[in-house]
């Protein structure tokens, strides 16, 4: 067991958990915030995507503890992070058809638009590659994902 | 207008004054409200489906899971299109498993909103006409006087108005009507208009909406083990290292399902023996699972893809013998005709991957249980909890909550059942959760198919006779009532079946999901053998069906197929060729609702890109327009993921796919750029749309791509087939 330091969404938390706790289940299960989601715990589905430091990260696979001081921020934190103009978006194109992988396919558009304020499709293509929506709804995600972008985009 | 007669409907009563619950308004993450805030007492429940607030604003009642379809949204703006209200002052609830209020909580078939239909029209006509009942005799009046609009009432010679929410608070004593007038279909305010999914708010923010998201106090964390291969089961469980980890509770074995009833989920029950782990945190019990030396040993052998493949080839090769119909004789018109073509399509095991991986909770004590989940058969879960289990119907509730994909995956509730087995063993509520890899590998797959068609064809290029024969794991994918037969003078079409130990289910669109991109394929195909253009050849044989049908049972309408070609034909412009676009076009009637498709490929560097998808749909009225067209966006990706990728294949029993590593489910950019879709607009009662829009799919992309190529695809997944013949997809 290991004392664990986290900043998440501004707030410091210090945890008791596993040593080789990832970043995913220190979230849900010590930090208490479950918007972030388990797919399949190999970076491979997206579902966990958490911004650290700006950059899209799969939770399931990063180490809690090896974080130290950067900003994690999770889709309960992105509206007051600058990401809000995505949530609106994809309410406007009422996106989710379950919303399992939303939170995940969110998080990734706001990484993106934080380095890359005007992607063309392909870029947008390549940086949401590793986000599954098994309900298939990729053309209104890379539909609110323009909408995002021509009403401001996200706050670098 | 339909008039409604209440007698011979019981869920009509009323449930009581309420007791004058508080309900809270809710903002969107602190930002613009999108409903009104101030808290409203509850003053009316004129029956299950309707609660009155004191502010005016309704509860609507969702009775249905909501699994990513659109339910909660639609089945609700029903109930207000007759209860009359806007749609700005609707809360929806989920509402619990309660067989005794609501008629069919079951999300399975697309039968939610074609066999609610009635019913909840009733339930918000029979509200509305209380809350006139009411107003009528505050204000002595004959309510025929009275009319209604926007959740106000209104009494035109006197001048007087009153809100429901006002209204509500004197409805005390109304009876319910024994009699209900249901809105002419062309007064519709709320059908057919576009609300956004009632949960999209609570989506976006990361609100705890799902099963894996709810923490109740002194949870235990649970999960299973199941054997690495099909036909195997737990022998000696070695827990030592396992407990050794912090935080780890129990290790034990559970055996699920008695003989008797283990089919009431699935074909077979394919892991009757789990080995639990049970603890205080997801990642402990995570690695504990990993951590356990198991022994198993064989029950029955382990199969392998290759010997499915070799007998489900031999079934459909035989002679057909006793065919499940037959029309004129097929046979003898092969021998003369001119030509005959003869082709064989197939595709192997699907998991059902739905994103939320399966979980559930449970606290069972005494003789009491509590459920809460995702499932799409709430009603079951009880029935085969208190058999198994031995406790009363009553005593156990089930409380639904959204499902993270469903696609039939969740009709099956034994990880219910298992969280309930595991909490009366433990003797504490339980969340179990089932890993991925425990996900993909424990089966209630999409079964295996191999299906044969043979077409003949005279010297004037008619089709003048057709067979089928298909098989696949517990039962073929045949429906031998459908389109082609009644269009053909020789028809005949046969099913069989192969036994495995592998479990399979329903998966989105059960046997249409194969069957209709076969069908569709091999239809394009006799079309050019036949010198047709592959449109009109699907319309002429429907004006046979239409105009001269062949047989008694045929299970279409060759009218609404009519009206739906000529509509994606008009909508996609069929007939405008447009140079170097690449179309293939596909048609299938299922789960009551007809879709067409048109795919259009572009190629660039030799490479085919999915440039569009085109869909003409009649599912009868449409509920929600832009949730339908949501839908159907998601079944085509769907249809094209799975035709291209999906493949589930085994050796020794052994499943080689347990993540998405292995397994490819479609991904941004693979799919087409845009989806246009249209509604036939006749004015039926409406059928379904979570299944229909995806079985078309495969022949559309497979006839498109053979238009790019020039090579026609047989063999799911495609992907497979187009790297033999050494075509990248750009
Ligand atoms: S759960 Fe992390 S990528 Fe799938
Ligand atoms: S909305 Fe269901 S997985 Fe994306």
């Amino acid at each position: 067991m290991a004392s664990i330091s986290l900043k998440v969404n501004g707030k410091p938390f210090r945890i008791e958990a596993e040593d080789d706790i990832p970043l995913l289940w220190a979230l849900r299960d010590h930090v208490g915030l479950v918007g972030t989601k388990y797919g399949c715990g190999i970076a491979q589905c997206g579902s966990c995507t958490v911004l650290v430091d700006g950059v899209a990260t799969r939770s399931c696979v990063m180490p809690a503890k090896s974080l130290g001081e950067a900003e994690i921020i999770t889709i309960e934190g992105l509206a007051e992070n600058g990401g809000k103009s995505l949530q609106e978006a994809w309410v406007e194109h009422d996106t989710p058809q379950c919303g399992y992988c939303q939170a995940g396919q969110i998080i990734s558009a706001a990484g993106l638009l934080k380095s890359n304020s005007n992607p063309t499709d392909e870029e947008i293509d390549a940086a949401m590659k590793g986000n599954i929506c098994r309900c298939g709804s990729y053309v209104r995600i890379k539909a609110a994902i323009k909408t995002a972008i021509m009403k401001g985009g996200v706050e670098a | 207008m339909t008039k409604i007669n209440l007698s011979r409907r019981g869920f009509i009563k009323i449930t009581g004054l309420a007791s004058g619950g508080l309900v809270l308004g809710f903002h969107w993450a602190g930002c613009t409200p999108v409903r009104p805030a101030e808290a409203a007492k509850v003053v009316l429940e004129p029956n299950a489906y309707i609660k009155i607030l004191s502010d005016g604003m309704v509860i609507l009642m969702s009775p249905v899971p909501e699994i990513g379809q659109g339910i909660k949204t639609a089945i609700p703006m029903i109930i207000a299109e007759e209860l009359d209200v806007s749609w700005e002052n609707v809360l929806v609830e989920q509402a619990p498993l309660a067989p005794e209020l609501y008629e069919r909580q079951t999300a399975g078939g697309s039968q939610a909103i074609r066999q609610l239909w009635t019913t909840v029209r009733t339930a918000g006509a029979a509200g509305r006409r209380m809350l006139m009942g009411a107003a009528a005799r505050e204000w002595k009046v004959p309510i025929a006087e009275l009319t209604t609009s926007a959740g106000i009432i209104s009494h035109e010679k006197s001048g007087n108005s009153i809100g429901y929410g006002d209204i509500a608070t004197k409805a005390n004593n109304i009876e319910v009507p024994e009699e209900v007038t249901l809105k002419d279909p062309k007064d519709f305010k709320i059908i057919g208009t576009s609300p956004k999914n009632v949960d999209v708010y609570d989506i976006v923010v990361g609100k705890p909406l799902f099963g894996m998201d709810m923490k109740k106090e002194g949870t235990v964390i649970a999960m299973i083990t199941h054997p690495p291969a099909f036909g195997m089961k737990p022998k000696s469980v070695d827990d030592s290292a396992a407990r050794a980890i912090p935080g780890i509770q129990d290790v034990f074995t559970i055996t699920t399902f008695p003989e008797d009833i283990e089919t009431r989920w699935s074909g077979n029950n394919a892991f009757p023996e789990l080995v639990v782990v049970t603890g205080e945190s997801t990642w402990n019990v995570m690695k504990a699972k990993k951590a356990l030396k198991i022994e198993w040993e064989t029950v029955t052998p382990g199969e392998n893809t290759e010997d499915h493949i070799a007998e489900m080839e031999r079934q459909i090769s035989g002679k057909m013998t006793e065919p499940d119909r037959i029309d004129g004789n097929p046979e003898a018109t092969f021998r003369k005709a001119a030509k005959v073509i003869e082709r064989t399509y197939s595709a192997p095991f699907l998991p059902h991957n739905t994103m939320e991986p399966m979980n559930f909770y449970a606290h069972v004590t005494g003789d009491k249980v509590e459920f809460e989940g995702p499932t799409q058969t709430p009603q079951r879960l009880r029935d085969v909890t208190a058999q198994i289990m031995g406790i009363p119907e009553e005593n156990i509730t089930v409380n639904i909550l959204r499902s993270g994909g469903g696609f039939g995956r969740r009709l099956y509730g034994h990880y219910g059942v298992e969280a309930a087995m595991i909490s009366k063993k433990i003797n504490a509520p339980v969340q179990l959760i089932y890993t991925r890899e425990d996900d993909m590998t424990q089966g209630t797959y999409r079964p295996d198919y191999r299906v044969r068609y043979k077409a003949g064809i005279d010297a004037d290029n008619n089709l003048i006779a057709l067979t089928v024969s298909g098989t696949g794991t517990d039962g073929g994918p045949v429906a031998s009532n459908r389109f082609p037969a009644g269009a053909l003078d020789h028809y005949a079409a046969k099913n069989y079946s192969l036994k495995s130990n592998i479990s399979t289910g329903a998966w989105r669109a059960p046997r249409s999901n194969f069957i209709a991109g076969a069908e569709q394929s091999f239809l394009d195909e006799v079309a050019e053998a036949c010198g047709k253009d592959p449109m009109d050849f699907r319309l002429e044989l429907l004006e046979r069906a239409k105009n001269d049908p062949v047989g008694e049972n045929n299970d279409y309408d060759p009218d609404r197929f009519i009206a739906l070609l000529n509509l994606i034909k008009e909508k996609c412009e069929w007939d405008n060729k447009v140079e170097g676009i690449y179309r293939g076009i596909s048609a299938y009637y299922c789960h009551n609702s007809y879709i067409a498709q048109v795919i259009d490929i572009e190629m660039k560097d030799n490479k085919p890109i999915l440039k569009k998808a085109w869909c003409a749909v009649d599912c009868g009225i449409v509920i929600n327009l832009d949730g339908a067209k949501n839908q159907v966006e998601g079944g085509i990706m769907d249809g094209i993921g799975h035709a291209m990728y999906g493949n589930i294949t085994f050796n020794d029993g052994v499943i080689d796919q347990k993540n998405f590593d292995k397994y490819r489910l479609i991904r941004h950019g693979e799919g087409p750029e845009t989806v246009e879709t249209y509604f036939v607009d006749n004015g039926i009662d409406p059928t379904g749309l979570g299944e229909p829009s995806l079985p078309p799919v495969p022949g559309a992309l497979a006839n498109a791509l053979y238009r790019a190529t020039g090579k026609r695809l047989y063999h799911q997944p495609y992907i497979l087939e187009l790297e033999e013949r050494e075509i990248n997809l750009g």
